[in-house]
């Protein structure tokens, strides 16, 4: 006897699957079974009392701190986290202790997810050894473990020449490739972006050249070799711009960015202020507005969190010494929907760049949209009223936000995956 | 009096009547300067704390005499001595121990404004980082305020390393809210991001920068490889920035050339201007003093937050 759930009175809302109507959705063994007016006898029904039923969100972009500090956000309490926040799926950085860089470690970080995430958790592995940017790591063999992309997260990769040899060689497998990142020589140690801010406060900027030095330099890159390369944050007008160059000679190109980088600007770091402390830095309202356009006229992808959940210790200390870190899986979605959906921007949209093309890119094709066959990977939320934000609320162990007091809508009610309750009673 | 603060951080937050009560009561501490017996009472029974995490010797001894000058205990605290201790911990054990001013220098910016929030002592910056050197702006501006008579219109040329100077960026704010014309004079790398957008004049060219100026301020470099590619080499600034008698030549007739301290002869400016009667020096350092326990005496009254 399959087991059977029925969450009803809901409003279907998902790329490829638009309803005006009040539906029911039933779910069997895990996966999406009907859509529709349905009457069956299920084991449990839930009522979604007129708010929206979307698909699970999938971030491609998130930090996990898997090194035994309790102050931290480990595997278990990020999935509760991420579930939180509608989040069902995600994409952890390599940059962990010890980094994801060889099969074993692979093996290790998986039987942990297995033991401990609530959520569905697929870790990136890291494209150089101990990602220090310098040698190849065993791709193929991380790929046999169950690694999902490879990145070069917390391992920038200044050299031409080997990001050449990654991208190439990566094909063989057909994996994405996600890097990014600033380049050192004009970036290192500088955590504001250039600006009147910076001089105001009397802090050495971070340049916006040495992003776009980089996301030109990986699209070149990308477009000769072939390779399916994903930019995973773009925060500058002229990104935006290079990316919506770059797409129009390479099909396999796509680019993410985060909440912040559109909703904040680098006034969030006026008074020192370390909350707004995050890499790459916050920039300008130039710059938000250009990413809106850029996430609206799709050369923008992928919204992913960018949770980098630096505790709060390394958070209260003078500004230079301050960690860089945003604890955003919480408030990524509602900030996302009350920032960009518009009459010209559905929900249903905004779905498409936190879930669907996450999808995509990643090759999780049983996930992304709700429709018959897919994974049970669903969210009901609450679009309608809004809430105040608030840090001390998050399960979260960084328990701050530059977003704090807030008012957002979007609040996540109910978060399903593979058709069981992982938030929400 | 418009001023009435707890702390002394920097001259951005200030407002014009502000600094102009900083500057009238430090004419006033000038008096008791000139006395033969150079002692006030004004901080009897409080203690002043010295915390600087970067080297100093002439601002250290200025803020020394002026808290003793004002009958306050004063105390220098080793701070290489200190282990790990953060600057949250020290200026907690300070508080513990009845620290009533803590005069902090420390290379991070906005450290001053950091500390002042988290204690209850007044805090005196005494330069954070790239961020503020204000006391040593106030003494600058003392020395314009008493040979120029104010500030309305008044020509400022800052020359040199502005990026690189904390004073220059006090200085900058300080003169811009007291009604002055500033104009900064270097090689692009060495100015702040965007300073133009501040309402400040800038030039790559120190001749014109000084055409007509009534004040001509000279930073200090720092040393030749701490540049980096920013710039050629040292040689080849001063054929460019030194100032020389023909640049001085197109200043007013009664322009005065300041300098914080020991100008370099051969790269910054030239040894006849030194020696010159525009050459204000020496007026800097006595102003110095006179502001620092201008600002003590003003932060003890105590107007703002209980002290």
């Amino acid at each position: 006897m399959k087991s059977r759930t029925l969450i009803k009175n809901c409003h279907i809302v998902s790329p490829e699957c638009d309803f005006d109507v009040l539906n029911s959705l039933l779910i069997s063994d895990g996966k999406i079974e009907a859509i529709g007016d349905i009457n069956v006898l299920c084991d449990t029904v839930y009522d979604g009392d007129s708010c929206c039923l979307i698909p699970g969100l999938i971030d491609m972009n998130c930090k996990i701190c898997e090194d035994g500090y309790e102050s931290r956000d480990n595997l278990k309490i990020v999935s509760a986290t991420a579930a939180a926040g509608g989040f069902t799926t995600l994409a952890i950085t390599p940059n962990t202790q010890p980094v994801i860089d060889n099969k074993t470690v692979v093996d290790y970080v998986i039987q942990r997810i297995k033991s401990e995430s609530s959520v569905n958790i697929y870790p990136y592995g890291s494209i150089t050894k101990g990602c220090k940017g310098k040698d190849i790591a065993e791709i193929g063999k991380m790929l046999s473990k169950g690694i999902i992309g490879i990145s070069d997260h917390g391992g920038m990769i200044d050299n031409a020449s080997l990001l050449r040899d990654v991208l190439m060689y990566s094909k063989m497998f057909d994996v994405p490739v996600i890097s990014g990142g600033l380049d050192d020589s004009l970036a290192e140690g500088k955590a504001v972006n250039e600006g009147i801010i910076a001089t105001r406060l009397g802090l050495s900027g971070s340049p916006r050249e040495a992003e776009e030095i980089i996301v030109s330099r990986n699209m070149i890159l990308g477009k000769y070799s072939g390779a399916k390369l994903h930019l995973p944050v773009i925060t500058t007008e002229f990104s935006v711009a290079l990316v919506n160059e770059g797409k129009k000679h390479n099909s396999r190109l796509s680019a993410g960015t985060f909440p912040h980088y559109f909703t904040l600007t680098e006034e969030e770091i006026l008074g020192y202020n370390t909350f707004g402390k995050v890499n790459p830095p916050l920039r300008t309202k130039k710059d938000t507005e250009a990413l809106k356009q850029g996430i609206y006229s799709g050369v923008i992808d992928v919204i992913a969190s960018g949770h980098t959940p630096a505790s709060i210790d390394r958070k209260l200390v003078e500004f230079d010494l301050a960690a860089c870190g945003i604890s955003s899986l919480e408030t990524a979605f509602p900030v996302s929907f009350s920032a960009l959906c518009n009459d010209k921007f559905s929900l249903s949209d905004l779905c498409r760049v936190m879930s669907k093309r996450p999808a995509e890119i990643l090759g999780l094709d049983k996930k992304g949209v709700i429709k018959k066959g897919n994974d049970a990977d669903l969210v009901i939320c609450d679009i309608n009223n809004d809430f105040e934000i608030k840090g001390s609320e998050f399960i979260s162990k960084a328990k701050y936000t530059p977003y704090e007091g807030k008012r957002v809508k979007g609040k996540v009610l109910k978060t399903f995956v593979g058709g069981k309750v992982v938030f929400g009673t | 009096m418009d001023f009435k603060r707890k702390d002394f951080i920097g001259l951005m937050d200030l407002s014009q009547n502000e600094i102009k009560d900083i500057l009238e009561t430090a004419e006033t501490m000038k008096v008791v300067l000139s006395q033969k017996n150079k002692k006030a009472p004004y901080l009897q029974g409080k203690s002043v704390i010295l915390l600087f995490y970067e080297k100093s010797t002439r601002a250290k001894l200025s803020y020394e005499l002026a808290a003793q000058y004002l009958s306050a205990n004063c105390v220098e605290i080793n701070v290489l001595n200190s282990g790990d201790e953060t600057l949250f911990d020290m200026g907690r054990t300070i508080e513990q121990m009845g620290g009533d001013f803590i005069i902090l220098r420390n290379p991070y910016s906005g450290s001053a404004g950091y500390l002042a929030e988290r204690v209850k002592a007044s805090v005196i910056n005494a330069g954070d980082g790239l961020n503020e050197n204000p006391t040593q702006a106030l003494l600058d501006l003392l020395t314009i305020k008493e040979l120029k008579g104010g500030f309305k219109g008044l020509k400022v040329a800052i020359c040199g390393d502005v990026a690189g100077s904390r004073v220059a960026r006090s200085n900058i704010w300080g003169l811009l809210k007291l009604g002055a014309e500033v104009r900064v004079a270097a090689p692009p790398t060495l100015l702040p991001y965007a300073i133009d957008e501040f309402n400040v004049k800038v030039y790559y060219d120190i001749k014109k920068a000084c055409e007509g100026a009534d004040v001509i301020m000279y930073l200090k470099l720092r040393e030749e490889k701490s540049y980096g590619s920013r710039l050629a080499s040292f040689d080849e600034y001063k054929d460019f920035f030194k100032l020389d008698q023909s640049t001085v030549s197109v200043a007013a007739k009664d322009v005065i050339v300041m300098h914080p301290g020991s100008p370099d002869r051969k790269i910054e400016i030239e040894s006849d201007i030194i020696d010159s009667d525009k050459c204000i020096i020496d007026d800097q350092i006595t102003n110095g003093v006179a502001v620092r326990m201008a600002i003590m005496y003003l932060l003890s009254l105590g107007r703002g937050l209980n002290v």
